[in-house]
């Protein structure tokens, strides 16, 4: 089990990873995916009790992931298969004709590691909720753990599921929300701002962490505390404040990057700023 | 011609509640989510005697159909329970993505289709369902036409593997297929063999077209009656061989042209067989509130309009 530096190492293989899928084919969503590209290591090198050798859709027995902001599909898929969901030479298809990594994760192709196609936003959740009352139905107590973004929470399905998460006691689904705070637009609180938003999953009976989703020493500490949580019968979510780019300084802070590729230059910059931990694909 | 066998009189929603209690006996993976009309779905059963298998979702369809696809990710098969309209229109972008595209084993079960709705008016009377249904891909879409063929449906689909439709209805109608018939996906049923014209009918339109072969048989006319319960995938046999012995066809839906039953046809026998065809169904209109039997009347979907469709397709053969 990867200790807190190790981790930071596999997010920064992780970061290259998506900024070279992103340049290779000059398309794809780099902010969001470096933004939450350690939180994803986390789950899926530490966190998470998993099987990424032996992927079944039905996920019985462990825990599942779902990534509800599916345009963030490069940090999906490069941490799938930088721990063994399928072969890390395959990042290089991303986006490409015939490819298996499409724009926004899907189960089409069937890319192990993927149980629900996302990219239309705000479904994710519902899924979760599907997925936690079967694993209370059969009696299995693995976690379901989901991301959404903040902006996405503008769809009006999330507070369906929220209000239904809450209403069924839910205690088996984490829900991380990348919280950076930008959308396609802008800000969000200029686009379509949603003031308290603890006190809106408190009201609907939620129990409510924040972290620096861009601190792994804090991700590790904080989901410590979310399982401890699980007892008092509540879903749990986590306001998961990140920086959409970090760890490539000129992505950082700026909605611009949300879904641009940088070109040559940029991605020869980006790198120097981001070591080769595990090796490039 | 011989008249059939009234067995009773029962709404096909009927047929889904007991298809459904059965389905859950036989398998217990077979869950059921409702968005707040128990009673008018007739899932009291299943819940009465499955309570930890049954899902109150409230008034979220939306939230329903997601829940439904993260249970048939997790093995289970998911029936969601509401009216047609909130099935389907409501919630297209969740079925599209979470369930079609996604493969996802679930039942999408759809109660007071079509203008037999009655009163609630066309705020409530879907007519676009099964284009809308029948446009994504993969996805199965019955329409059966009697209680005993809704059960049996019901039943059927819970040991299909792959994202169905069923629709059914809210009036009661003549119960006229076997008790504990068997109910082939994609199988279409000859009722009455004809020489004339070919009538190819579902849901609620059957019964009205069986009556109305026997209107057309009084006056010298030979119907064939095909009861096409699976609009995809469709009977493609049935229908190319019956409309090459009768060469013209009529059919009869409580549905929009647009998207319906008859584009289904059309569509097959202008690539194979171009054949005269006659539609009875809705013509680019909404519906509007009334009885059942007033509003079949005035948007054309009674037995005279398939008589009159089947004298003028039968006026148009080359």
């Amino acid at each position: 089990m990867p200790n807190t530096s190790e981790l930071q190492n596999i997010s920064s293989q992780v970061r290259r990873d998506i900024v070279r899928m992103v340049h290779a084919v000059q398309s794809g969503h780099p902010g969001g995916s470096l933004g939450c590209a350690d939180y994803l290591t986390a789950l899926y090198f530490k966190i998470m009790d998993i099987k990424p050798n032996a992927f079944t859709q039905e996920g019985l027995n462990e825990d599942v992931f779902f990534l509800s902001n599916g345009h963030i599909s490069p940090v999906f898929y490069s941490v799938l298969a930088r721990s063994g969901y399928f072969p890390v030479s395959e990042l290089s298809t991303f986006r490409k004709l015939n490819s298996r990594l499409q724009g926004h994760p899907t189960t089409h192709e069937g890319l192990p590691g993927v149980r629900i196609a996302t990219g239309s936003l705000g479904q994710g959740l519902s899924v979760a909720c599907g997925m936690a009352e079967a694993k209370k139905l059969n009696g299995d107590d693995h976690i379901v753990y989901v991301t959404v973004g903040d902006g996405e929470l503008q769809e009006g399905q999330n507070w369906e599921a929220i209000m239904y998460a809450g209403h069924r006691k839910l205690n088996n689904i984490i829900v991380a929300v990348d919280y950076n705070k930008q959308q396609i637009d802008g800000n969000v609180i200029d686009i379509m701002s949603f003031t308290e938003l603890r006190k809106k999953f408190e009201a609907f009976s939620w129990q409510v962490l924040e972290m620096n989703g861009n601190d792994m020493q804090d991700i590790l500490d904080t989901n410590a505390k979310a399982q401890s949580m699980r007892s008092e019968g509540k879903p749990i979510v986590i306001l998961m404040r990140t920086e959409m780019g970090f760890g490539v300084d000129f992505m950082m802070g700026s909605h611009e990057w949300h879904g641009i590729a940088p070109n040559d230059e940029q991605l020869a910059r980006a790198l120097n700023q981001l070591p080769e931990t595990l090796g490039d694909y | 011609m011989q008249a059939l066998a009234i067995l009773g009189n029962n709404d096909t929603r009927s047929g889904f509640g007991a298809g459904l209690l059965e389905a859950g006996q036989q398998d217990s993976r077979v869950v059921a989510l409702c968005a707040d009309l128990t009673g008018s779905l007739k899932m009291d059963a299943f819940k009465k005697s499955f309570p930890d298998r049954f899902f109150q979702m409230g008034i979220a369809e939306a939230n329903m159909m997601g829940v439904a696809a993260g249970l048939a990710t997790a093995g289970k098969i998911p029936f969601t329970g509401t009216f047609a309209n909130f099935s389907t229109g409501r919630v297209y972008d969740q079925i599209r993505q979470s369930i079609a595209y996604s493969g996802k084993n679930v039942k999408i079960c759809a109660s007071h289709a079509g203008v037999t709705l009655g009163e609630d008016g066309a705020t409530h009377q879907i007519l676009e369902d099964i284009g809308l249904m029948k446009m994504l891909p993969g996805m199965v879409v019955i329409n059966p036409c009697d209680f005993n063929q809704t059960k049996a449906a019901t039943i059927a689909i819970a040991k299909y593997d792959g994202p169905c439709y069923l629709r059914f209805g809210r009036p009661k109608v003549p119960i006229f297929t076997a008790p504990d018939q068997e109910f082939i996906i994609g199988k279409a049923v000859t009722i009455y063999e004809g020489a004339d014209v070919s009538i190819f009918c579902t849901g609620h339109l059957v019964w009205k077209s069986i009556q109305a072969a026997q209107a057309l048989s009084e006056k010298g006319i030979s119907a064939e009656v095909i009861n096409i319960h699976t609009i995809k995938p469709l009977d493609e046999k049935a229908v190319l061989d019956s409309a090459r012995k009768t060469r013209c066809v009529v059919t009869a839906e409580e549905h929009m042209y647009n998207g319906g039953l008859g584009d289904s046809i059309s569509q097959l026998l202008s690539r194979n067989l171009p054949t005269p065809v006659e539609y009875v169904g809705v013509n680019d209109t909404f519906g509007e509130s009334g009885t059942p039997d007033q509003l079949m009347a005035k948007y054309h979907l009674d037995v005279a309009d398939v008589v009159a469709a089947a004298e003028k397709a039968i006026s148009r053969k080359s």
